[in-house]
């Protein structure tokens, strides 16, 4: 598969919201006005764009079996892959609190509009899923890695605003008294997730 | 009677799918199917469980500004133990589970627990209230996968449970109750049978 198909496919046909359900929580919580939905999609795709490369090389250089054969050739049955979870969390983490720092220092306005999403990015199911998906697909090269990451986010972006601009409008429909909030987006989420369907017989 | 509502207000009152609206992340996609469903609900509930105690155990030591990093690593050693467990004992099913074993390190309902709940109280509650909790979570996912299962597949666990006979007067299993989205919706039906019952 080439870089651009990638890219395409990540964005709608699995996208993380609807085929994965990933990033759901976040997804109802904020998507209440486009807005703040706009600036916590943009720091996904942000944060997405630096961990999956970043957990790539990881991945390809230190933990799968037969990554360390570059230190000797005597490590070349050892296969680190139990401690993934770990690594791709921690890794995660603290590129989170680094962004956060670099983007307070040199873009106050940045910060003031993503700031509070950002420590929730990182325990955002849709980060975290997003390099374990990578692993389980073994690219070949960083640049794949990095279309992934990128379309993944751009999927995620695209969801929530699309949500978020419903939920602004049916706030003037007449709704079932108990199906009002949480009840009705639940479902708004399952028949757009059904509207995604429609990109399956796609092939790239 | 105190402890005893730490585990039964999560399956109904407080519970952290339809009324809390946590954790809905990374477990929905494994409800096709009873079997899987059930051994995430389990999963959850032992990580759940576990994690709370440890982190009730040490919250006079850890430091309030590296907390998270603190629960994070705590949460992913035991999902590492429980993924390895279930790789060596129920390889098909940790295969149909694929990433979505390591997504509950991220799971909201673990953090969310952690956070409102093991950082405050004594290790025999918490211990408690991530059991409740494990099992709240577990419930909704059992009760979606038993619809999904029997009306998209007419099985149960596996086992034909739609007879015969009512395929061949014409019965056809719902196909869209095997796609993900159904999901959805029909936790939006669930939301909506409770809601009442929480107006009281």
């Amino acid at each position: 598969m080439d870089t651009l198909g990638i890219f395409f496919r990540s964005i709608f046909i699995d996208n993380m919201v609807f085929a994965y359900f990933l990033g759901m929580c976040s997804f109802l919580a904020v998507s209440k006005n486009v807005k703040t939905s706009f600036g916590l999609g943009v720091a996904v795709t942000f944060v997405l764009i630096i961990t999956v490369p970043v957990n790539y090389l990881l991945d390809r250089y230190v933990l799968s079996a037969g990554a360390l054969s570059w230190i000797s050739p005597a490590f070349t049955d050892v296969s680190l892959d139990f401690l993934s979870f770990i690594l791709f969390i921690a890794i995660i983490a603290a590129i989170v609190q680094i962004l956060e720092m670099i983007i307070e220092k040199y873009s106050p306005t940045l910060y003031n509009s993503l700031g509070i999403f950002l420590p929730l990015i990182a325990v955002n199911c849709a980060i975290l899923g997003a390099s374990l998906f990578m692993q389980e697909r073994h690219f070949d090269t960083v640049g794949q890695s990095l279309a992934y990451g990128f379309g993944s986010g751009i999927g995620w972006l695209i969801a929530i605003v699309g949500m978020a601009a419903i939920r602004e409008k049916i706030r003037y429909s007449k709704i079932p008294k108990r199906l009002q909030g949480t009840g009705i987006a639940f479902i708004i989420t399952g028949l757009m997730g059904i509207a995604f369907m429609a990109f399956l017989g796609i092939s790239i | 009677m105190k402890n005893l509502n730490l585990i039964t207000a999560p399956l109904r009152k407080a519970n952290p799918i339809t009324v809390l609206i946590l954790g809905i992340c990374s477990a929905l996609a494994v409800t096709a199917k009873l079997k899987p469903a059930i051994v995430m609900a389990l999963s959850v509930t032992v990580v759940t469980a576990l994690s709370n105690l440890v982190i009730s155990l040490l919250r006079k030591g850890i430091p309030s500004k590296i907390r998270i990093i603190v629960q994070l690593i705590v949460v992913a050693t035991l999902v590492i133990l429980v993924d390895q467990f279930l790789k060596a004992f129920v390889y098909d099913v940790s295969k149909q589970l694929s990433v979505f074993v390591g997504l509950i390190i991220t799971n909201c309902i673990v953090m969310g627990r952690l956070e409102a709940f093991a950082m405050a109280h004594k290790p025999w509650e918490s211990f408690l209230d991530g059991i409740g909790n494990g099992l709240g979570y577990g419930s909704i996912l059992v009760i979606v996968a038993f619809f999904r299962e029997l009306f998209g597949s007419g099985t149960l666990l596996g086992y034909q449970v739609i007879p015969q006979g009512l395929y061949d007067f014409g019965y056809v299993n719902n196909g869209l109750m095997i796609l993900p989205p159904m999901t959805l919706i029909i936790i939006g039906i669930i939301i909506w049978l409770q809601k009442p019952e929480e107006e009281k």
